[in-house]
């Protein structure tokens, strides 16, 4: 067998085993919530009575280790069960969250990885002077300002003052394309500005420490433009560092910006995923934990892919 | 007033002009900006509301777990969307009085036992059925049936029998109850058909709007409901709810005009938001509290000169500056203020007193830190007000030790559970109901463990006594029993306070509930 293919393997089987102890996990981190779902959903107002119909009716009586199997199961089919609050399918509701954080992730990555990468070799290009200082000073300063003060100065200037864009990003099925590229403007943009820095960092440090090599040396000899040096020979040897912080800012798109959400109304999987916490709604809180896993796992097992593909030494042994 | 200008007036309420340009006009005239406004404003209320437009409200208080059961309803949101879709048998006016929804007229017999609710006739439901006696008689029972998990479960927990006699709807009491017609305005008690029992989570009410989509902790829409039986309500084409819960953004979105009302305003931006051009802050004084509460049955509070020492150890007058921004008014003790019919204001206001507090504390031999559970979800502020409480009390020599509980389990693991911690009333539209909820001896939450006999008897006393004057002095002597004896520290009431942008006009304030009662979707009407 091709060691590529060996490798690649291997991965897969570990991510499935990653993603397996992380469903225990979860399980597990669900159970030891403190306080009880029945008295979280009637709340202040519930009397004794009321919680003990709602808790019968709630099946929360069978052993801990039977009920993990038999919703592992059912999520191996796709079936997330009912929530408890609501009591609408979760597979449903999910899967209309999760349609809305994947287009806000999509909108804020398509902007933020190319603009990160392109800012990462302009950095290079000019390493030390002003334009390096300048990207470099206003990417930091964007990651170092808590990403909800970004959005309120971002809402007050584009939304209040000069009205281009609106402040409540909800959109819904009956908005077009376009009116939904409009609705997210606002928190695709904070995203952006906060993911940036910490991809353009990278590409810059992983194409300087190239930047050493002799066969770099070589290619200026030859007379190449120097950006095009950069661009064409240094970029793809340092591809594995940068694909790496690529995919976990991609993650963090999609699994970490409930504040974001909540900020500017957006209807995603983090404020879905806080409602349900707050309820003990312990289906959905469970739903969201296997899909942010898989999420998780599923980026950072492709970029190990991407890097084993991309390293010569592997595609091509001896 | 000039002529031109009268008929400028005239074109702008009929909604010719808008309100900008009129603005403008006037002010070629001479008038200036705030007097044309005023004037604008009493000519468009005078003028009667005015039919068609959208409404945006932007909500605080919604979550993507909420759902349209009535029952199970909890959440500001859903409060507002039933108020807006639905309709109980009766509501309770600003004044006090009841204002007869799909109850046309009440009846009680001489012993207040047994109540009969005339219904409407010709009310249709949103799915084309027309509404019978029954379907209120089922919808009562579904909240108050063995299965119930109603919020409401309470509040019928006193009737002992539902039935309908021809157009009559008949509730029989198990012990007099004079305020019961009030208890019908519970906002849970929507009217649905067949009471809710064949499908609860159906969405169809008797409104003025019905719904049209919703989507929970995001958005519910409704449009007009064309054959509602009651033209006076119901103003606009079409209604949106947008739950905001971000107070920043919420304020944002009406500043920017996404939405044209919203709830829950800080009171410390209250000011700052009204300052902006357009925008109304609109504070109403209700009967919500916020509340230290003792466990008179629990050490070291059974003792009632510990208790006392902290009620005059607490500042209420710079609480109410501090943490409501004076959008709140003092109070004194009792779950009851002037905001209740049948309130006595002659009982004293009770002051902050360091000498007064150590004297009662240095008789209660208390020694060590009295702990003190607080969390930012208890109420707005809560966590500021418990170290105001630590300071003020600290000047009379006793030491408070507070604990910041995670707001996460704070209603199942803290409130109704330690013994001294911070929380929340909203208020109930009568006395009886606030007393009987948590104050007496068998009340579902009596969260200050407030077990006192001649209490008791007093409340169930007044809640059968017909005469007013004599119903006044038994309310009396128990908020006098309350404030002297009980486990309840009560330092300010809060205002609600709502806004809305100037293309909404017929604002009724309303001490009940915020956005005047949840009617403001019904009863208000677009300028635009």
């Amino acid at each position: 067998m091709h060691p590529v293919l060996k490798l690649v393997i291997q991965r897969l089987a570990l991510g499935c085993l990653l993603l397996f102890a992380a469903t225990v996990l979860i399980f597990a981190g669900t159970e030891i919530l403190p306080g009880d779902v029945a008295q979280t959903i009637l709340g202040q107002g519930a009397t004794e009575q009321a919680l003990a119909n709602l808790r019968a009716t709630l099946g929360m009586d069978q052993p801990a280790v039977v009920r993990y199997f038999q919703w592992l199961g059912n999520a191996l089919q796709g079936d997330f069960g009912t929530a408890l609050t609501s009591r609408q399918d979760i597979a449903t509701s999910i899967g209309r969250r999760l349609g809305n954080t994947l287009f806000l992730a999509s909108v804020a990555a398509i902007i933020a990885v190319p603009l990160a990468i392109f800012l990462g070799l302009l950095a290079v290009r000019y390493r030390d002077r002003w334009p390096d200082k300048l990207i470099s000073g206003i990417t930091l300063a964007s990651i170092s300002l808590p990403e909800f003060l970004l959005g309120y100065v971002l809402m007050y200037v584009f939304a209040v003052q000069l009205g281009w864009f609106p402040s409540v990003s909800n959109i819904n099925d009956s908005m077009s394309f376009w009116q939904k590229l409009n609705a997210v403007a606002l928190p695709a943009m904070v995203l952006t500005l906060v993911v940036l820095a910490h991809m353009m960092r990278m590409t810059r440090a992983a194409i300087l420490n190239v930047m050493q090599s002799a066969y770099i040396e070589t290619a200026e000899l030859k007379g190449l433009r120097r950006f095009t040096i950069i661009a064409r020979h240094a970029m793809p040897n340092s591809i594995a560092p940068i694909v790496n912080v690529v995919m976990l800012n991609l993650a963090y798109l999609v699994v970490g910006v409930v504040v974001i959400e909540v900020v500017f109304v957006y209807p995603g999987m983090g404020q879905y995923l806080v409602d349900h916490v707050s309820k003990r709604d312990v289906p959905v809180v469970q739903a969201c934990g296997l899909i942010f896993a898989s999420v998780y796992i599923g980026l950072n097992l492709l970029a190990d892919i991407i890097s084993i593909l991309a390293n010569p030494r592997l595609r091509h042994p001896r | 007033m000039n002529n031109e200008f009268r008929y400028l007036l005239a074109q702008a309420t009929r909604g010719r002009l808008d309100r900008r340009a009129f603005l403008g006009r006037a002010a070629a005239l001479g008038v200036t900006g705030a007097m044309a406004n005023t004037l604008l404003a009493t000519a468009v209320r005078a003028e009667g509301p005015r039919k068609g437009g959208h409404l945006a409200i932007g909500l605080q208080g919604g979550e993507s777990t909420n759902n349209l059961d009535p029952a199970l309803a909890l959440t500001q949101v859903i409060a507002k969307l039933l108020g807006t879709a639905g309709e109980t048998l009766v509501t309770v006016n600003a004044d006090g009085t009841l204002n007869h929804v799909l109850a046309e007229s009440i009846e009680a017999s001489d012993d207040a036992q047994t109540w009969r609710f005339k219904i409407r006739s010709g009310v249709e439901f949103h799915n084309g059925q027309t509404l019978t006696p029954e379907d209120c008689a089922q919808t009562l029972r579904r909240h108050s049936n063995e299965d119930s998990q109603s919020g409401a479960l309470g509040v019928m927990r006193g009737i002992a029998d539902i039935s309908v006699d021809g157009d009559y709807l008949v509730l029989q009491t198990s012990t007099p109850n004079a305020d019961l017609p009030y208890l019908m305005a519970d906002w849970h008690l929507v009217i649905q058909p067949n009471g809710g029992m064949d499908d609860p989570r159906s969405g169809i009410f008797t409104g003025p709007y019905k719904l049209v989509d919703n989507d929970y902790g995001v958005r519910h829409t409704m449009e007009k409901f064309e054959n509602h039986w009651n033209d006076a309500v119901g103003h606009f084409n079409s209604v949106e709810l947008l739950v905001i819960n971000d107070p920043t953004a919420r304020n944002s979105a009406l500043q920017s005009g996404q939405v044209q009302m919203i709830n829950r305003v800080e009171p410390r931006v209250a000011g700052l938001l009204g300052r902006a051009p357009n925008i109304t802050i609109q504070s109403t004084p209700g009967r919500g509290h916020y509340v230290f509460i003792m466990h008179c049955n629990t050490a070291p509070f059974d003792n009632r000169d510990l208790r006392m020492a902290l009620k005059y150890a607490i500042d209420r007058e710079d609480m109410l500056e501090r943490i409501l921004r004076g959008f709140g008014s003092l109070g004194n003790d009792m779950p009851i203020n002037q905001a209740y019919p049948l309130f006595d204001d002659t009982i004293e206001q009770r002051s902050y007193d360091p000498d007064l507090a150590r004297h009662h504390y240095e008789r209660s031999g208390h020694d060590g830190p009295i702990v003190l559970r607080t969390s930012e979800v208890a109420f707005p502020g809560a966590v500021d007000a418990a170290q105001l409480f630590q300071e003020s009390a600290a000047r009379a020599g006793i030491p408070i030790e507070i604990i910041r509980e995670p707001g996460d389990g704070y209603w199942s693991e803290t409130w109704n559970v330690q013994p001294f911690s911070a929380s929340y009333w909203s208020g109930r539209p009568v006395q009886d109901q606030m007393y009987s909820t948590a104050y007496t001896s068998d009340a579902d939450w009596n969260d200050t463990r407030f077990f006192n006999d001649r209490f008791d008897s007093l409340i169930a006393e007044a809640r059968g006594e017909l005469d007013l004057d004599r119903r006044k002095t038994l309310y009396s002597e128990a908020g006098l029993l309350v404030r002297d004896e009980g486990g309840l520290i009560c330092p300010m009431f809060n205002d609600f306070i709502d806004a809305h942008n100037d293309t909404i006009a017929g604002w009724d304030p309303n001490p009940n509930a915020e956005l005047m009662n949840t009617q403001a979707a019904i009863r208000c009407w677009s300028v635009g």
